[in-house]
């Protein structure tokens, strides 16, 4: 019996079931976590349905009518809220609380309520409730009464919600097109001013600003001014167009509002509306949740400005870290006598990796920001004082933290690439008469392609979840405008810019009302982790193919 | 080529096996007094650390002839022909005395540029060493190197030097492949195509054939008697019957010294030093 317990040790079976469990648990988590923030996150967009309660407040015990979505349910010892002040009467040990979004907050002050489920009295829900997303003052929940055009009625009842519909897209229309004079066109013409005068003071530091010079200034910005008038007269025009819609609707508690077209993003009905317009809606909602800007303090509208800061400073960070990173391995391998001083070198640069971010961000700050941005500020920029243009977080400084943090495992990785090319290879392409540089140039490097790619998915990988330097040194809440854009030189180092994990700590900590935008942390969640999974399947795609070009016989 | 010079390895009667038609087509009792001289050594001592590897090493390499070098392993060959391209160059810690002249200068004076020496002095490896790259990029490398880019340029250079090492039969309808999805013969063959691409003076050629099989060493061996009228060649073999059957002058070294050095027939049918004769008849090595 012993005997048949030994071969089966010696076997190695067991160490094959160990294995096999922990990679098998491992994956579990993996995807037990993504399915948690996922289901967690995306179930936001689903339209839920809106109730209509007439509901008991225990404190004066008036009766008030309230409309709103559940946004939330939970089970609350009654014994509690006995004590909180509810007045209570059934004996059940667990009574049902409830998180109501109410909207209306431009009425009521408040965007939720919680009740609790013994005092609703009556529960009625009907098709006709519309909800309205806004673009200021939140949801509002409410019955259509009637559709005005200039202030006189054009609509009301059964062809209401039609008639809303159809000046709501033209609405919508007028918006986008007021919006791209807005950002675009007139932005354009006020950094142009900008520049104009930035120009004329950093001539007037150097004293070269003579009539001649006044002059075509003074030709310029009149230019300027006269587009701008342009546009002005457009937008006035434009901006009268979308003041002439507005309807009125009847809240909960009775009173009727009127709300101007102008201000509405979206009006629904989702009492009423079947699996598949809420599918529809629902992918709507998914949609303007990535490519939108944001409204209401980064708790409504989209996070698309979060995305492309993201992706945009850690590409710059990769394009930053591989060259320094690969001159660097390269000069450690192939040139540098290998010794005492090589050692250290090595040793320093892995310790590199373990210090943490946050002191990165500090480093970042004192010497990337205030002192080289300082001395570039004035050295290159005079004329912009006081205010600083690159002594100051940014976009730039940001990519150069992450990428001295991501420095180590570049190198690592490439040196570990390099050490694989067999020295046959180097030997035949010396002997033809190549130097060392061309060898390393034309075949080392190629070939240790793949290697290099590894160390930038891992830079990357690590780079694109780090936030905490990142906050000192260029993220912002809300961003005016992104570091890519149409105006000269398009690329904008200087600029702030905002980050989805940055995002995800400003959400889930400091928003109005934190239980509510929970779900919203989660969808960013999910986003971020996609943004990476994308990021790294397009780095793996290609060290394949580099992989599939220099593959040798023997490696 | 006879076969049979190729299959027999019976070391006792290597001197009679040795078939008069192959010695023929090296011309019997030839003087290297009498060469036009390619490369000249002149009290050539290597030292890897402290280590001797070569000792005192005087010769002359004739032109445009095959010139063997043979000897127990590690007595120095490879040592000695890598001398010739400064390849020990790269070895860590190995130091020079002495001369090697080449075109009349000592290749080891500091002014020498090393990748024009290497330009002008290919040489073969063991392993056959293909880049990872096509074959015609792998016959262009050099070229490139040069600065040639022309694309007309380089296919005329690649189709010459493919033909010259008698490849281009075989890879022209597929110069776009990888060079290492050949066949091993057919690699060391691109090699040299590589090796001549750039128009050497010499060959040097590092026991090319030991890593082949039978028919591409004899192929090889083949082409290294048609190379030998536009180049300079010198091998390292342990090979007897090779060095026999191909090259006009051998060298036999021992230890780092260069014991015998003359035309190969005699050295075959009549060494002069027991040693040489030992070690041709098999009794050690």
């Amino acid at each position: 019996m012993t005997g048949n317990v030994k071969v089966w040790w010696k076997s190695g079976t067991q160490w094959v079931w160990l294995s096999a469990g922990a990679i098998s648990i491992s994956m579990i988590m993996v995807f037990g976590l993504l399915l948690l923030i996922a289901s967690r996150g995306l179930g936001y967009f689903w339209p839920g349905d809106i109730i209509q309660i007439n509901y008991k407040n225990d404190r004066d015990d008036s009766v008030i009518p309230l409309i709103g979505e559940v946004y939330d349910t939970e089970q609350v010892p009654t014994l509690r809220l006995r004590n909180a002040g509810y007045k209570i009467s059934t004996d059940a040990e667990y009574t049902t609380r409830y998180l109501l979004k109410v909207g209306n907050r431009d009425i009521t002050g408040a965007d939720f309520r919680t009740i609790i489920e013994p005092n609703i009295i009556k529960q009625q829900s009907s098709d006709e409730i519309i909800a309205v997303e806004r673009r200021e003052w939140g949801n509002f929940y409410g019955y259509l009464r009637e559709v005005k055009e200039n202030g006189k009625v054009v609509a009301d009842d059964k062809s209401a919600k039609e008639e809303l519909d159809k000046r709501l897209a033209r609405a919508l229309d007028l918006y986008d097109k007021i919006h791209q004079i807005e950002k675009n066109d007139i932005g354009a013409i006020n950094y142009k001013l900008e520049r104009l005068r930035l120009a004329q003071r950093e001539l007037e530091l150097k004293n070269e600003f003579n009539v001649a010079e006044q002059q075509e200034t003074e030709n310029e910005r009149k230019d300027l001014e006269a587009q701008y008038q342009k546009l002005q007269q457009q937008l006035a025009g434009l901006y009268q167009q979308i003041k002439r819609d507005s309807f009125t609707a009847r809240v909960a508690g009775g009173q009727v509002v009127e709300i101007p077209l102008a201000k509405v993003v979206r009006v629904f009905r989702p009492n009423s509306m079947s699996i598949l317009e809420k599918s529809r809606h629902y992918l709507e909602k998914l949609w303007e949740f990535v490519s939108d800007e944001p409204r209401e303090a980064n708790t409504e509208g989209g996070i698309f400005p979060a995305i492309f800061g993201t992706v945009m400073m850690v590409l710059i960070m990769a394009v930053l870290v591989t060259p320094f990173g690969v001159i660097a391995a390269v000069y450690l391998r192939e040139y540098a006598k290998q010794g005492p001083l090589t050692r250290i070198i090595r040793i320093a640069v892995n310790n590199l990796a373990g210090v943490p971010s946050i002191v990165y961000g500090v480093f970042g700050l004192g010497f990337f920001v205030y002192f080289l941005g300082g001395n570039i500020d004035r050295l290159f920029f005079p004329e912009t004082a006081p205010a600083p243009t690159f002594g100051t977080p940014g976009i730039l400084w940001s990519s150069l933290t992450l990428a001295i943090l991501t420095l180590p495992v570049v190198i690592v990785a490439t040196e570990e690439g390099l050490t694989r090319i067999p020295k046959s290879i180097r030997e035949g392409s010396l002997a033809l008469g190549a130097t060392k540089a061309e060898t390393l140039w034309r075949i080392v490097i190629p070939m240790a392609s793949p290697a290099l790619m590894t160390g930038m998915i891992l830079a990357v990988a690590r780079a694109a979840g780090e936030v905490a330097p990142l906050m000192l040194v260029g993220v912002v809440k809300l961003a005016p405008s992104m570091p890519l854009d149409g105006n000269f030189p398009f690329l904008h180092l200087d600029r702030k810019f905002m980050h989805l994990g940055f995002h995800i700590y400003d959400v889930g900590f400091q928003s109005p009302n934190v239980e509510a935008t929970r779900p919203l942390v989660y969808a960013t969640a999910v986003l971020l982790v996609g943004v990476i999974i994308v990021l790294n399947l397009a780095a793996i795609a290609i060290r394949n193919h580099l992989r599939e070009k220099y593959r040798t016989m023997e490696v | 080529m006879n076969d049979q010079a190729i299959i027999t390895d019976m070391p006792n009667r290597i001197s009679h096996r040795i078939d008069v038609n192959s010695v023929g087509r090296s011309q019997k009792q030839q003087s290297l007094a009498a060469e036009k001289i390619s490369i000249e050594v002149k009290g050539l001592n290597l030292f890897y650390g402290n280590k001797q590897a070569l000792n005192d090493i005087n010769m002359v390499i004739p032109c445009n002839r095959v010139t063997a070098f043979i000897g127990p392993s590690g007595c120095g060959k490879s040592t000695l022909l890598r001398c010739f391209n400064r390849m020990n160059d790269l070895v860590d810690g190995c130091t020079i005395n002495g001369e090697v002249l080449i075109d009349e200068k000592n290749i080891y004076d500091k002014r020498i540029n090393v990748a024009e020496l290497r330009r002008n002095v290919g040489m073969v490896f063991q392993k056959p060493n293909p880049f990872p790259k096509t074959i015609y990029e792998n016959v262009a490398y050099g070229l490139r190197l040069q600065g040639i880019n022309d694309r007309r340029k380089l296919d005329a250079a690649v189709e010459k030097a493919l033909k010259g090492a008698a490849l281009w039969d075989e890879v022209k309808d597929r110069l776009h492949e990888n060079g290492m999805g050949i066949s091993g013969g057919q690699q060391q063959r691109l090699v040299i195509a590589r090796a001549i691409a750039v128009e050497p003076e010499i060959l040097l050629l590092d026991e090319p054939a030991s890593a082949l099989d039978p028919i591409s060493t004899l192929k090889l061996e083949e082409l290294i008697y048609e190379l030998k009228s536009t180049y300079t060649i010198v091998i390292v073999t342990h090979n007897m019957q090779q060095a026999a059957r191909v090259s006009d002058y051998t060298a036999f070294m021992y230890m780092g010294e260069m014991v015998e050095y003359i035309d190969t027939n005699t050295l075959f049918t009549n060494p002069k030093t027991k040693k040489t004769e030992d070690y041709i008849t098999g009794r050690y090595g």
